[in-house]
């Protein structure tokens, strides 16, 4: 996932490499789960890609398996959600935001039951499995949905905070995140994570890079090499919930550094960049813009890190977009 | 309790109040609410243990409507249960009313939001679910429409209702035999189909869905311990009015004036006959 250059700014900013979300959001469950019988953990098939074995072991009356039968998964879960359960319903998020789409729109948002859809190995994290098991169609589908926030971490601490947060909710959540290890951020911000609050990790005026889930790494990276290579202050904005979008922080974003990029792991259309492209568009701000995804074509095959690289979703490649957007050579 | 002839005045009654709104509202699933409010007028005067005053009780019998098209049945039902007033459907189906024209939890005593087919039973079955997890003992009823049958999701629902031996689910199928395009069985046939609940686990009873004290007695308690009930209640779309029953047109229809009189008067010298022989 990194090249060699990148490990080494990595080194320099003083970064650690922490662990998948995917166990951070496992180990966090079990331990809330542990402490309030009311969680449920409801799964299809999908108690391992979710690393819930010893969450099942630990607590084999608060885990639901419903079978490979994702509408079931989700309709039980707002059954269960209905009689005031505190449900997490688990399975990749390529499932679950598509075949159970449905669901999701009338059983949970409208009927306004406080589930916490949790999409595990999101974007292309399943890399060479292909297109079914990607989603890079989820954050447009589930921003289409009214009464839902969409939440994805971009490492360890915001995982479980996420996590908590969801099982706090009163309303329903959707948390998707990999299965990649990652590096742990820098705490640079010092307010406490909260729904619906970006989150500033590093200062600067002359690009602001606003990204979200595991992309959000490779912008920190790109702000450090641009600042070394080219002198330049990039601001690095990490945006764990798009949905209700931080208005504020891209609008200040747009208007205090010259360019902004937006980098997810998702399709350019319908996510993040076009939902930052609206707050600016409508606030009436004019800047050059570059939203940096998966383009509307026939994915490149390969690993995560492979498409990732592909795409420009690197250090590197966030750099070269920075560089080109101020007409740099 | 209400009797046989009281409950059987109660239908005409609900028959009565179905065309009402819908006429008014200029808009309804007629023959397919016909078809299912004796089930309904049954499982909320004789069967579920809820009422408005228990609606928040968390031990309350849940009934989740899958054929959620079926909506003006249920809102006559829930207002002469008194959790609304019936002047409230004057609204129905008009700009910012509470009563659309599939049931939402915006509606006192409506338990989900449903309307898209195939979700009643899942959501049932996890509803039932956590009965069982609490120790609660409340119930749990959906009502499936038989052209719903099709989605493939009531398979899924009918495999975890019996894998997790909820004795305290059933599901009640409004057996009617016509969807919008015509007979079920030349759409997508789903016969044999006793056959086929009894074949995914379930206990399976067949009922004349129009005899109050059939389908009281199938649904008063579960059929078996360790297994979900399935109650197929045979019915005929538009039950109750000479010119609409078993006639495909009236899938949804609002009659015209001429109909909605002819049709009244049926119900009222029903409901005269029925008067009559009490007195």
């Amino acid at each position: 996932m990194y090249s060699p250059a990148a490990k080494a700014v990595a080194e320099r900013l003083g970064l650690k490499m922490g662990r998948a979300n995917l166990e951070e959001f496992a180990d966090t469950l079990l331990a809330l789960a542990k402490a309030d019988r009311n969680i449920l953990a409801v799964t299809s098939d999908s108690r391992g890609s979710g690393k819930l074995g010893p969450f099942g072991q630990a607590l084999p009356k608060q885990i639901i398996e419903v079978g490979i039968a994702e509408q079931n998964l989700v309709g039980i879960a707002a059954g269960l959600g209905s009689c005031g359960k505190n449900v997490f319903a688990v399975s990749p998020a390529c499932f679950l935001t598509a075949r159970s789409l449905e669901q999701v729109k009338n059983d949970i948002c409208y009927s306004d039951h406080p589930v916490t859809i949790v999409g595990i190995s999101s974007g292309v994290s399943y890399g060479a499995l292909g297109t079914t098991h990607h989603s890079l169609h989820d954050f447009a589908v589930m921003r289409a949905i009214n009464n839902l926030t969409i939440v994805a971490p971009a490492d360890n601490f915001e995982t479980r905070e996420a996590v908590k947060a969801g099982a706090a909710s009163q309303t329903p959540v959707y948390l998707r995140f990999g299965k990649a290890p990652l590096y742990n951020l820098p705490a640079a911000d010092p307010r406490p994570f909260a729904m619906g609050q970006a989150r500033v990790l590093r200062e600067g005026s002359d690009v602001a890079f606003l990204a979200t889930g595991e992309t959000v790494i490779h912008a920190l990276l790109a702000a450090a090499q641009l600042e070394a290579t080219a002198g330049l202050r990039c601001r690095v904005v990490s945006v764990p919930t798009l949905k209700p979008l931080d208005s504020a922080a891209v609008l200040a974003a747009a208007r205090e550094c010259r360019a902004v990029i937006t980098a997810e792991e998702h399709m350019v259309n319908g996510g993040l960049g076009e939902a930052v492209a609206g707050v600016i568009a409508q606030a009436g701000i004019g800047t050059r813009f570059k939203i940096v995804g998966i383009p509307d074509e026939y994915t490149a095959t390969g690993s995560q890190a492979d498409i990732f690289r592909h795409y420009g979703l690197t250090m590197e490649g966030l750099a070269a977009t920075a560089l080109d957007l101020l007409g740099r050579p | 309790m209400p009797t046989d002839r009281e409950l059987a005045l109660k239908s005409l009654h609900y028959r009565r109040s179905v065309l009402r709104w819908i006429k008014h509202a200029g808009a309804g699933h007629t023959g397919g609410s016909l078809s299912c409010v004796d089930i309904l007028n049954v499982l909320y005067n004789r069967i579920l243990r809820v009422s408005p005053a228990t609606f928040t009780d968390p031990k309350r019998d849940r009934y989740i409507q899958s054929k959620g098209h079926s909506v003006e049945a249920l809102f006559v039902v829930l207002a002469d249960r008194g959790f609304f007033p019936e002047s409230d459907l004057e609204t129905l189906c008009g700009y910012q009313s509470d009563y659309v024209g599939h049931p939402t939890r915006h509606v006192a005593g409506v338990e989900q939001n449903t309307g898209a087919l195939g979700h009643g039973l899942p959501i049932a079955v996890g509803t039932a679910l956590a009965s069982k997890l609490d120790d609660a003992g409340f119930r749990a009823f959906t009502l499936l429409g038989d052209g719903e049958l099709a989605e493939g999701s009531n398979w899924e629902g009918a495999l975890a209702g019996a894998h997790y031996k909820l004795d305290n689910l059933t599901a009640i199928i409004d057996c009617n035999t016509l969807q919008i395009t015509g007979r079920t069985k030349d759409v997508m046939n789903h016969e044999p189909l006793a056959e086929k609940w009894s074949a995914f686990g379930w206990a399976v009873r067949t009922v004349d869905g129009h005899d109050l004290a059939a389908l009281t007695a199938a649904l008063e308690k579960p059929f078996e311990p360790g297994k979900p009930s399935c109650v197929i209640a045979r019915t005929t779309k538009g039950k109750g009015i000479s010119f609409m029953e078993d006639v495909g047109k009236w899938h949804h229809g609002v009659p015209s004036d001429d109909e909605f009189t002819r049709a009244n008067a049926e119900l009222d010298a029903a409901i005269a006959q029925l008067s009559g022989g009490a007195a």
